[in-house]
């Protein structure tokens, strides 16, 4: 079974430590969440996992390979995917062209059509709009398009940002139903970040807190969730 | 009426080739955010050696062939070379050595070639025609520039909007993050761009010095055209570069025909100032990006 393995991991702005020693695994068909206020760490985790900042220290283990090796791109193509912050469609673009982007390492020319249309399977407003430019779309769309983008080159590891940002509830609600049913049916690796506890540790199977950089608990997401001072002092709620 | 026409005629022209060379700046600058300076003086050089394969027997056309790809290779050599190690640094450190490049550049084209004019033939007659017994002060070689600078624009716009590799061009352009995290190799993108670039302004110049002379700073009012080009039509925007060219083209050969030639550089001058003042982001400049 595949993991996802971080230890020790510590990343500096200058200064400043933005992650201390942080040390967790992400299980095959799992949901692992990541919590914790404004200014814990946890974009910075993300970044530091798919290659955008580097550590100080620590290892990231995926599939035989330590990931904080290796640049970027090739980080991408050996199967993680990061939905970054702020939904970052490439505006610019069509739908249609913001998911070709995504398919073009993976698929050769015959394929890529299919696996696009099995995104507008998964979120079937985007199919209506697929000639429009991605500023055209409502926060939802936005982010189910950063999310599709993500998924279209198949991914083994799917690094999420703060899908819920922004979004109602019951929009939310849809696409983190959609996120539990893929990471099931396709044995993804899914890490969330999430300041929404809440919706998060709704479908997380496991839940890591982060505060000022340092893992506080790791542990399963009913437990956390079950645990009223926990919640209280680290998640707000 | 008659004079307006043939200074109209002449200005666009002349707004094409600053088209060419406000396109090469604008591909630099949306995928890099920097403005290279020494782009007129690279295909000065570039120019020259065309002019030398000429003088080996080569004809108009395979100069021509040659120069765009020694442009190509000049601009990914530059790229390479001198802006990748300073990518990520402060835009200061980009302007500084894009200029100092231009210093370079017409430094050593002095010292091979001495300031010497010389003389680059057109392809075509640079007369104009008589059209059914007017004067017309438009040449066959103008007739080959709108050609050639629309062909240009052409192929850019298959590039970007029909390839795959034009789509991951775009893609580093607008969002390299974003590129990034999708599996886009950046690097080599950002190289080819500035080949791209490059031998845009390399076409410029071979329509530009057979009207002119062949000097070491032959480039150095036309590309301050470009830039004016560039800033009044969006500094991100090849539709712009496009239209900006137009427009600085017919201004200056108004400004040239009335008030006199001396006066065009102003014109360029005011041109800027007056863009600045209207729409600081250019005409065809993209939507301010929406943070939601």
């Amino acid at each position: 079974m595949a993991v996802l393995d971080i230890e020790d991991l510590s990343v500096s702005y200058g200064a400043v430590n933005a992650l201390t020693d942080v040390t967790f695994s992400a299980q095959e068909g799992e949901v692992t969440a990541v919590l914790g206020a404004n200014g814990a760490g946890k974009t910075t985790l993300l970044r530091t996992i798919t290659g955008l900042v580097h550590p100080r220290k620590g290892t990231i283990r995926y599939d035989g390979e330590q990931l904080e090796k290796m640049s970027v791109e090739r980080i991408v193509r050996h199967g993680v995917s990061h939905v970054p912050e702020g939904r970052a469609v490439i505006d610019e673009m069509t739908i249609d062209e913001n998911l070709r982007l995504g398919a073009l390492w993976r698929f050769a020319r015959n394929e890529r059509s299919a696996v696009i249309e099995e995104i507008y399977e998964l979120f079937p407003p985007l199919e209506l709009r697929r000639r429009q430019h991605a500023n055209t779309l409502s926060g939802g769309e936005r982010q189910m398009l950063s999310i599709g983008r993500a998924l279209v080159a198949r991914p083994k590891v799917l690094l999420l940002d703060e899908p819920s940002l922004g979004l109602a509830p019951i929009v939310t609600a849809r696409l983190m139903a959609v996120l539990r049913d893929l990471t099931v049916a396709s044995k993804l690796i899914v890490v969330l970040v999430e300041q929404n506890a809440r919706s998060a540790l709704s479908i997380a199977q496991r839940a890591v807190v982060i505060n000022l950089g340092r893992v506080v608990v790791c542990d399963d997401a009913d437990a956390v969730a079950g645990d009223s001072d926990l919640r209280h002092h680290y998640l707000g709620y | 009426m008659q004079f307006f026409l043939n200074i109209t005629l002449g200005g666009i022209a002349s707004g094409m080739i600053v088209s060419a060379v406000a396109l090469g700046l604008v591909l630099i600058f949306r995928a890099t955010n920097i403005v290279n300076f020494a782009q007129g003086a690279m295909a000065m050089i570039t120019t020259y050696i065309a002019y030398a394969i000429l003088h080996q027997g080569a004809n108009y056309w395979e100069a021509l062939l040659a120069a765009l790809a020694v442009g190509l290779l000049f601009g990914a050599t530059t790229q390479y070379v001198l802006i990748r190690p300073i990518q990520n640094k402060s835009p200061l450190n980009a302007i500084i050595i894009t200029f100092g490049f231009l210093i370079f550049l017409e430094g050593i084209a002095g010292a091979i070639w001495g300031s010497t004019t010389r003389v680059y033939p057109a392809p075509f007659s640079e007369s104009g025609q008589k059209i059914g017994g007017t004067q017309i002060a438009f040449s066959p070689f103008d007739v080959y520039i709108v050609v050639a600078v629309l062909t240009l624009m052409a192929v850019m716009l298959v590039l970007f909007r029909a390839t795959n590799l034009g789509l991951r061009m775009r893609a580093v352009a607008f969002a390299p993050e974003a590129a990034r995290l999708l599996g886009v190799r950046v690097k080599p993108l950002l190289t080819l761009g500035w080949a791209l670039a490059a031998s845009a302004g390399v076409l410029a110049a071979l329509l530009v010095v057979p009207t002119s002379s062949l000097t070491p700073n032959f480039m150095d009012v036309i590309l301050v055209y470009g830039f004016t080009a560039a800033v009044v039509g969006g500094l991100d925007s090849p539709v712009g570069a496009l239209v900006g060219g137009l427009i600085t083209g017919l201004s200056l050969a108004w400004v040239g025909g009335y008030l006199g030639g001396s006066l065009e550089p102003m014109g360029a001058l005011a041109l800027v100032i007056i863009s600045l003042m209207i729409r600081p982001e250019g005409i065809f400049a993209r939507p301010p990006a929406r943070r939601v």
